[in-house]
């Protein structure tokens, strides 16, 4: 009970020092201010809290329906958003890409309109098509939260890292970051070079040339590509693995055991980086593959709580969209109105 | 009979540039000349049209279209497509193959002919299909399409991928004097991409095209045409890199030509968002393309502008970007879009302008000496102006479909009557 009374009040007055952002959707993080990426991580610091208590389930949101439109399969992010949802009282309404009428070919706009017709308070979207989450939000009047776009953008992702960095390091400004894997195709990583370089990271792109095109350096300030893992490791204070996808359509394949001699986040690499260096890794993680297993469980290794400040973020975000003052602009009943207990 | 008064009348192929009347009786000019009457013996009743302050022009010709029919009449009809070419003030268009069936044989190719009989606004010029079904494996029927009225040959949507198919049909094209008009594209480079390769591209996170995927299979094209004699026509030019190929091929005096289209030498990549009215293919080029083609358009090493008008129903674009067709409308923005982005910014001068809409693409089928604006000659005309502000909107456009960039666009040029044959194809209102 102290603890929502304590939310409610920290999460509504916000921090007095950032600016209280308006934004309808989450798209991604390019389109967010540096503003408002550093109120939803002081957000999600309130709700990180949460997860250390016996009793997580907050009433915040109660009365509220959030939509989980899952058009390309995902276990983890689709947990960690129902997970949120559910420990702050919002019932959820899930739709999944083998379940749903899409295989009936029924296109995306008639998917989401029919989603939005159920009246949810959010409709939280995956899909493999880059754009799909600004396509729904552009004819849509109900916010909407990318939770990854294709190749495009996965903004929850950036903001739980960024939230791990500042937990480990005590700040994200000014840091060296190095990616390593295949840039090209990942959201994870164009959400997160977004993200760390407004806060003035270094950051360095490492994998093989084909992974790591040289048009990734307009991206943002601050970037380069270092051909090299042991070059592209030096120095670095965060060292975050991407997940290799071992088929990708229309793209010649390249032999694992390429992949592990060159770029594998070893104990042996990871010496070059600052000894106080931390790993991420999105997951799910190919052990064996683009991290090795002394590095995915050693004391570097942040893995798990990325996982748990998922949720954190989500909670924070979803607070802020559907449940904070933005959400009165759309007239719905303030039924989570109240400092209400866990049940 | 019909009076056009008072106009700048612009002929590049018989070099005219001054304010004439033009009288016109059937389907041909009677004569030019300054203050024309109306012979007092004429019985007839003569049709006046002041033209005041416009450009008269002789009749526009759009090498590159989809007419949608048959097959496709959802997205656009011979009807629809070439009312909206008479509203851009084309007056023969050549409509692609592209359609289903594929035009690759004679009795297609006639009930296309047959059909623009009855219901086209504008002279309809069909494009045979350069092998059957435009699968690349084997040769369509040329010849007999040829008789049927087709005036050039073309796989369009894809190129002729295989090397030797391609000679072949460039050494029969050679025989029976056809131009081969070829989308260049290199299919494995291509990928499945979306749009061009580049910082936006990598940015938004969509597929993207390499330059090279064009101007490779363009380098290829210009030694088979060195190979072969054929004409080679490049299709829909995008990449700087292209034009440096179809420069050293007229350089080296093989009869080679190209066209480009209004929205690559109006947008650039930089312009894509996630909005699938400018997912086209080719796609939108660099800054540095769009500099080129502007380059290429004024000094001559381009040959006409034409339009790849590529109707799409609207539902079929309405859909992510990865998994919408590919095209955007262009007959009724092309001339606007023309006037705007290259005479209003002095980058080309009014003949020559009028030149890649009439004699250029009539070099290239062939058809210029009897497009002439002089007594005698054909009476298609385009009347257009050069400050005439008006707004296009793809909701009031004559065309089936509304999938353009230009949406909502502010023109000064603008064109105001279209003559074929004699007749008033359209008018502005």
């Amino acid at each position: 009970m102290q603890i929502a009374c304590k939310i409610r009040r920290q999460a509504i007055g916000a921090d007095q020092t950032t600016v209280a952002p308006s934004f309808r959707h989450l798209l991604g993080i390019e389109s967010l201010t540096t503003g408002q990426i550093s109120f939803l991580l002081e957000q999600s610091k309130i709700f990180q809290a949460i997860q250390r208590n016996p009793l997580k389930k907050l009433a915040t949101l109660r009365g509220k329906t959030v939509a989980l439109a899952f058009f390309e399969p995902s276990t983890r992010t689709r947990i960690s958003f129902a997970t949120a949802c559910a420990r702050l009282g919002a019932d959820t309404m899930l739709l999944q890409a083998d379940a749903s009428s899409l295989k009936k070919g029924e296109s995306l706009l008639d998917t989401v309109l029919t989603l939005e017709a159920m009246k949810p308070d959010a409709i939280i979207m995956r899909h493999a098509s880059s754009g799909a989450a600004d396509f729904a939000a552009a004819r849509l009047d109900v916010p909407v939260i990318n939770a990854g776009d294709g190749t495009h953008e996965h903004p929850t992702q950036a903001l739980l890292d960024a939230l791990t960095i500042l937990d480990r390091k005590g700040a994200i400004e000014n840091l060296n970051v190095t990616i390593v894997g295949d840039i090209a195709h990942s959201r994870v990583a164009r959400s997160n070079i977004h993200l760390l370089s407004r806060f003035g990271c270094r950051i360095t792109l490492c994998g093989p040339g084909m992974w790591v095109p040289r048009e990734l350096e307009s991206l943002a300030p601050g970037i380069r590509r270092v051909a090299r893992i042991e070059d592209a490791l030096q120095d670095a204070d965060v060292v975050m693995a991407l997940r290799v996808q071992q088929e990708r359509m229309n793209e010649p394949a390249l032999a694992a055991e390429e992949y592990i001699l060159l770029y594998q986040l070893t104990p042996e690499r990871l010496r070059m980086a600052r000894p106080d260096a931390i790993v991420l890794h999105p997951g799910p993680m190919n052990r064996g593959l683009e991290i090795d297993d002394a590095v995915a469980d050693g004391p570097q290794s942040c893995i798990l709580e990325q996982v748990t400040n998922g949720l954190a973020v989500r909670m924070a975000l979803l607070f802020h969209l559907v449940g904070g003052p933005n959400a009165t602009q759309s007239g719905a009943p303030q039924t989570g109105e109240g400092p209400n207990a866990a049940d | 009979m019909l009076l056009i008064k008072n106009g700048r009348v612009v002929d590049p192929a018989s070099g005219t540039d001054s304010i004439l009347d033009v009288l016109i009786d059937g389907d041909r000019i009677v004569s030019t000349g300054a203050k024309l009457e109306a012979s007092k013996k004429q019985t007839s009743p003569v049709e006046v049209i002041d033209a005041t302050g416009w450009t008269v022009a002789p009749g526009f010709i759009d090498l590159h279209c989809h007419l949608r029919e048959p097959g496709q009449e959802i997205s656009e009809t011979i009807e629809t497509g070439t009312r909206a070419a008479a509203r851009g003030g084309f007056t023969a268009v050549c409509a692609m193959p592209n359609t289903q069936p594929v035009n690759d044989n004679a009795a297609v190719t006639r009930s296309i002919v047959d059909r623009a009989a009855r219901s086209a606004s504008v002279r309809v010029w069909p494009v045979g299909a350069a092998s059957l079904g435009s699968r690349g494996e084997s040769l369509a029927e040329i010849g007999a399409m040829r008789d049927a009225g087709i005036v050039a040959v073309s796989d369009d949507g894809k190129p002729i991928a295989n090397a030797r198919l391609l000679r072949q049909i460039m050494e029969y094209c050679a025989g029976l004097n056809l131009p081969v008009m070829e989308h260049c594209e290199d299919a494995s480079l291509f990928a499945g991409g979306v749009m061009r390769e580049g910082p936006r591209s990598v940015r938004l996170g969509l597929r993207g095209i390499p330059a090279e995927s064009e101007s490779i299979c363009a380098g290829r094209d210009v030694e088979m045409a060195g190979l072969t004699g054929a004409r080679l026509h490049v299709c829909h030019l995008s990449a700087g890199r292209t034009l440096d190929h179809v420069r050293a091929a007229k350089k080296s005096g093989l009869p080679v030509t190209c066209e480009v289209t209004p929205h690559h030498f109006t947008l650039t990549d930089e312009d894509v968002s996630y909005n699938t009215r400018f997912k086209m293919n080719p796609p939108l080029g660099s800054r540095d393309d769009r500099e080129a083609l502007l380059a290429g358009l004024a000094d001559g090493a381009v040959d006409a502008i034409a339009t790849d008008h590529a109707p799409h129903h609207p539902a079929s674009k309405e859909v992510e970007f990865d998994r919408a067709p590919f095209g955007v409308t262009g007959f009724e923005t092309a001339l606007a879009l023309a006037i705007d982005e290259l005479f209003h910014t002095g980058r080309l001068s009014l003949p020559r302008l009028v030149e890649l809409f009439t004699t250029g693409p009539g070099r290239v089928l062939g058809v210029e000496d009897n497009r002439r604006l002089v007594e005698g000659g054909l009476a298609d005309l385009t009347l257009f102006s050069l400050d005439s502000p008006w707004t296009f909107r793809a909701a009031e456009s004559a065309s089936r479909s509304r999938n353009s960039p230009f949406d909502g666009r502010q023109f000064r040029g603008a064109p105001m009557a279209t003559i074929v044959a004699g007749r008033i194809a359209w008018r502005r209102s």
